[in-house]
């Protein structure tokens, strides 16, 4: 990912901490955010929030790059945010980056 | 072992609808060889109408491209017309020598077109309509020639004369009958009918004969002579005036043909390894000119071809419609009435509308209607279901929708729907939003509709009403085909296969089965690595690692999400008997928690709903009691009435009885949602008719009844068998569910199953084979053995990540 130096990072957890294929839920005043593990250990946060009925993302099935919204089963794309074709939407993106195991967010 | 030969004649709509239900029952049984005269995959005929009209294009009315019979391993032979059947040596031979040896033979060569024996008929410019061929040769014609004739005012003839009227011809219809469709419509429809084509630019030549077709300077036909001496202009002659089963290689062969290949209630010709279907049959006598019927002969033949044995054809009751675009006309059953028939009519010719239903004994036996048919498949569903009309009589004529809320299967709903009303209340999808879909993408299956639109892809309680969207706009009469039986975009296989291969290769894992199988992407999606999931611990209890990230989140959660991102707790409450400690727990527990609703479910306990994720294990921790599995593919409840122990009518303890079984069938993970019931009189206060396995107790033992349903779609209960012991009950019980659990595909319920296989079936394996049922029943209770309940794991400590929210400290 590609961040500028002053961006605030902090630290969240390890990755071991996320289940593979799974996700965990980061409480947050403004909105909680789901970070999601991928089976190649690719780490990604979005806000847990489904573009379409706001379905919490985090519980739903992740496979590849992309998670199942438990709700109404929208796909959304955990690089981009964005709905999978047919549907259309973006679930909001933060900044994640893994240093030695563990992962660090940056709410900015 | 060697596989069985299966060939097939005739590469059409029929049989290829065979072979497609005979793969979804056994795909791996037969190496299968067809033969097509046609250059073409099978094609969708009916919508031959549509293409010659210009609606839609030859590419789009494909069935089955050639690339389904490469996937199914099937041989094709495209353009190769059988010639001969050998039955001394099993063979079939080709024109061009291709031979090919059977075990099982199917027949379905379809109809011939009749030829009117009249002079001129071999004329260059005079064909039939059958095929893409004919359909190509007129699109050509009525480029560059004036005069087109149709012989025969029938279906076929009406739809040909409409389409080389739109494509710029100008058309005249002769019919030897009083009035249009006679077989289809009384004279006053016929009539409206008429009227309206004529508006259209048709010109009609009715009680006319024709004599004789007359060459012109080319060679080509150029005019029509009438038995009359009359004269008129043709430079296309459309003979439409019936079909004849091509039945003329059976017949050289030997077989029994009378007008049709003569065939049993099983589809098996006279010669016991040969099957016939479709036009080309006769079966008690008739033989049929469309699809539907067709399609259910194929269903039967497919479970005999798989070795089934119990399927029945015993005849259809036909129902038809004019595929002319923005005229609707609708006939069924006997309309003409007659002796010992009441009419009721509704005639409105200025307003184009005229209705006619006809009444014996108080049933619905027939009707025709013109202009207005949205009540078309209702008045069908009542003409077959043959039951008493009654009160319905007295507003019959005003449809379904008169009635009330009856129509929630949504039979014939849809025609009559504004694009703008909804067919889908689940995901807010209205009708006008179906058609662009299905129009501009070119959809053709529920299933590409479900993925374009979300339409149906939820409860599914719309699923009729999208289908008739669907054949609304593909033609009529036209029945869906499951094209796509993958289980999901990642595969190509079924869910028979990869539970085959689960099994016989002893895959433990999912990364095993989507290596074993190349699964085309890396972990699966979220539809089918539930069913992999279910697949693998169902097949390899206590060995397979049940994998809660390919879970649906309810399951993995041991909770039922809402829409609020909170979830609903139900614990068990065995056979819905409770206690006055429970409830006090219960009550702390909603006090404690500040649960926002407090309910009695339909499934006979309590339901808190609104719990926050975070707070799940506390709740259950200080309930204390066992999870109740509700919002799981699982064993749900046992409901039960309070039986001999109380009621003045019980024959037996069926609330222990439904105690026992809950507890057997305790954390029993299943294709779907299981539910039984136990109620201790045929009053049947738990209402065990509607459940996966019903019991109803009577004074000299206890009624197992399977395959009942509440839900969707309401199905009542199957007799199963009846017996003696509750000890009985619960192996007979364990057996069924058993089978069900080994054999189901993932997500059909106990009733999908049933009518996959068929009860006779499940007797021959649970009623009639007792060590096979006692072989079931231990299976059943090995997978059981030892399981916890997930929430007393939990408790200790089990997933404890799953419940506990990260926390930034900013
Ligand atoms: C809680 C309950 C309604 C109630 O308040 O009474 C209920 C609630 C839900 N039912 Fe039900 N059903 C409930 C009894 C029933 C019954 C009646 C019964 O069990 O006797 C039926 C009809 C009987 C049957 O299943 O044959 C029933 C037929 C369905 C169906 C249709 C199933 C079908 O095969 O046609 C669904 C949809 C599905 O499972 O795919 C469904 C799905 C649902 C879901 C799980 C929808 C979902 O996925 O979120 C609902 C969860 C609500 C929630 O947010 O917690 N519910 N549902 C009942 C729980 C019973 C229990 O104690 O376990
Ligand atoms: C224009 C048109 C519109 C129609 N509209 C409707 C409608 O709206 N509703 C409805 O229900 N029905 C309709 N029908 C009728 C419907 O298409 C037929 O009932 C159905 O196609 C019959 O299926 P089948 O498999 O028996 O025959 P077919 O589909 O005709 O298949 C038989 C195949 O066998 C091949 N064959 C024959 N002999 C041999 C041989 N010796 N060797 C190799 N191959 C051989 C033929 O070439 C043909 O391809 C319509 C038909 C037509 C022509
Ligand atoms: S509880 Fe059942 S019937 Fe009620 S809204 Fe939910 S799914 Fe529908
Ligand atoms: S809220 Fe996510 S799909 Fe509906």
């Amino acid at each position: 990912m590609n961040m500028s130096a002053s961006t605030p990072w902090v630290h969240l957890c390890a990755v071991e901490d996320i289940p593979r294929l799974g996700s965990r839920v980061v409480e947050r005043e403004a909105g909680n955010l789901a970070v999601f593990r991928t089976a190649a250990d690719t780490v990604f946060a979005l806000l847990d929030r489904c573009p379409h009925k706001g379905g919490p993302l985090s519980q739903g099935i992740v496979h590849g790059e992309t998670v199942t919204c438990p709700l109404h089963s929208w796909n959304i794309d955990l690089v981009t945010g964005e709905a999978k074709a047919p549907d259309e939407g973006c679930a909001r993106r933060f900044p994640v980056k893994v240093e030695n195991g563990e992962v660090f967010l940056s709410l900015a | 072992m060697q596989k069985q030969k299966l060939v097939m004649i005739g590469n059409g709509m029929a049989g290829v609808r065979t072979l497609e239900e005979l793969l979804k029952l056994q795909p791996d049984l037969y190496d299968i060889t067809v033969f097509g005269e046609e250059p073409h995959p099978n094609y969708n005929r009916i919508l031959l109408s549509p293409v010659l009209a210009g609606e839609q294009t030859v590419q789009e009315i494909i069935l089955n491209p050639v690339s389904w019979y490469e996937e199914n391993n099937i041989t094709l032979h495209l353009k190769k017309k059988v010639v001969k059947i050998n039955r001394m040596k099993r063979v079939v031979v080709a024109e061009d020598g291709t031979e090919a040896a059977y075990d099982r033979l199917l027949i379905a060569t379809g109809s011939k077109p009749f030829i009117l024996p009249i002079p001129g008929k071999d004329l260059p410019g005079v064909i039939s309509y059958r095929d893409i061929y004919d359909t190509e040769q007129m699109i050509e014609a009525a480029k560059v020639y004036k005069h087109a004739v149709v012989i025969g005012g029938g279906l076929l003839g009406l739809e040909a004369a409409n389409g080389l009227k739109l494509r710029g011809m100008d058309v005249t219809v002769i019919h030897i009958g009083d009035w249009l469709l006679e077989r289809q419509l009384d004279e006053t429809a016929a009539r409206l009918l008429q009227k309206s084509l004529e508006e259209r630019g048709l010109k009609f030549a009715l009680q006319k004969q024709t004599a004789e077709l007359v060459a012109g300077e080319t060679g080509r036909v150029a005019a029509l002579r009438f038995k009359d001496g009359e004269t008129i202009p043709a430079d296309l002659v459309v003979m439409a005036v019936g079909i004849r089963p091509n039945t003329e290689l059976a017949e050289a062969a030997g077989l029994h043909c009378n007008r049709g290949i003569v065939v049993s209630d099983g589809m098996q010709t006279f010669d016991p390894r040969i099957y016939s279907v479709g036009e080309c049959v006769s079966h008690r006598g008739i033989a049929y000119g469309l699809v539907a019927p067709l399609f259910e002969q194929a269903k039967v033949c497919a479970n005999h071809l798989a070795q089934y044995g119990i399927g029945q054809y015993k005849g259809s009751v036909l129902s038809t419609k004019l595929k002319v675009t923005g005229i609707d006309l609708f006939s069924a059953g006997d309309f003409m009435g007659g002796e010992g028939t009441e009419e009721i009519m509704l005639s409105d010719p200025a307003g184009g509308v005229y209705k006619k239903l006809v009444i014996k004994d108080d049933k619905l036996v027939g009707a025709c209607l013109y202009g207005d048919t949205a009540d078309g498949a209702w008045y069908f569903k009542l003409l077959r279901e043959n039951r008493p009309i009654g009160e319905l009589r007295e507003h019959i004529m005003f449809g379904e929708t008169n009635l009330g809320d009856t129509g929630h299967q949504g039979q014939s709903r849809a025609a009559s729907m504004q694009d703008s009303d909804e067919v889908c209340g689940c995901n807010g999808v209205c009708k006008g939003t179906i058609v662009k879909a299905i129009k501009e993408k070119g959809l053709f299956t529920v299933d590409d509709v479900k993925k374009h639109t979300k339409a149906a892809s939820s409860c599914g309680s719309c699923t009729g009403l999208v289908e008739q969207v669907l054949m609304n706009c593909l033609g009529s009469n036209f029945q869906e085909s499951p094209k796509t039986r993958a289980i999901c975009g990642c595969t190509d296989r079924n869910h028979g296969e990869v539970r085959q291969a689960i099994r016989e290769n002893k895959l433990l894992t999912h990364k095993d089965v989507y290596d074993f199988l190349e699964w085309r992407t890396p972990n699966g999606c979220a539809t089918c690595r539930p069913a992999v999931n279910y697949y693998l611990i169902s097949t390899w209890p206590h060995e397979a690692i049940d994998d809660p990230q390919s879970r649906f989140v309810n399951e993995r959660v041991h909770a039922n999400i809402q829409k609020d991102g909170t979830f609903s707790v139900i614990p068990q409450m065995k056979g819905g008997v409770t206690n006055a400690s429970e409830l006090r727990r219960i009550a702390d527990v909603a006090d404690k928690y500040a649960v926002p609703m407090v309910k009695v479910t339909g499934g006979q306990r309590i339901d808190l709903l609104g719990v926050k994720k975070e707070d799940l294990v506390s709740v259950w921790k200080d309930l204390g009691m066992n999870s109740g599995h509700a919002y799981g593919k699982s064993i749900r409840t046992v409901k039960t009435c309070v039986g001999s122990e109380f009621c003045r009518f019980g024959t037996q303890n069926s609330t222990q009885m439904g105690i026992d079984l809950e507890t057997m069938l305790a954390n029993m993970w299943s294709p779907h949602k299981v539910k039984l019931a136990v109620s201790g009189c045929p009053r049947n206060c738990a209402e065990s008719g509607i459940k996966d396995v019903g019991i109803i107790a009577v004074d000299s033992g206890w009624e197992l009844y399977v395959g009942g349903n509440g839900g969707i779609k309401t199905e009542v209960a199957q007799f199963l068998c009846k017996v003696k012991t509750a000890e009985e009950v619960k192996e007979y019980s364990g057996a069924f569910l058993q089978l069900y659990r080994e054999e189901a595909y993932y997500l059909d319920r106990t009733v999908h199953y049933l009518e996959r296989v068929g009860l006779d079936y499940v007797k021959a394996k649970v009623v009639d084979d007792a060590a096979n049922r006692k072989a079931l029943y231990e299976r059943l209770l090995y997978s059981l053995d030892g399981l916890p309940d997930p929430w007393a794991a939990r408790i200790k400590g089990a997933q404890k990540n799953e419940y506990i929210p990260l926390k930034v400290i900013a």
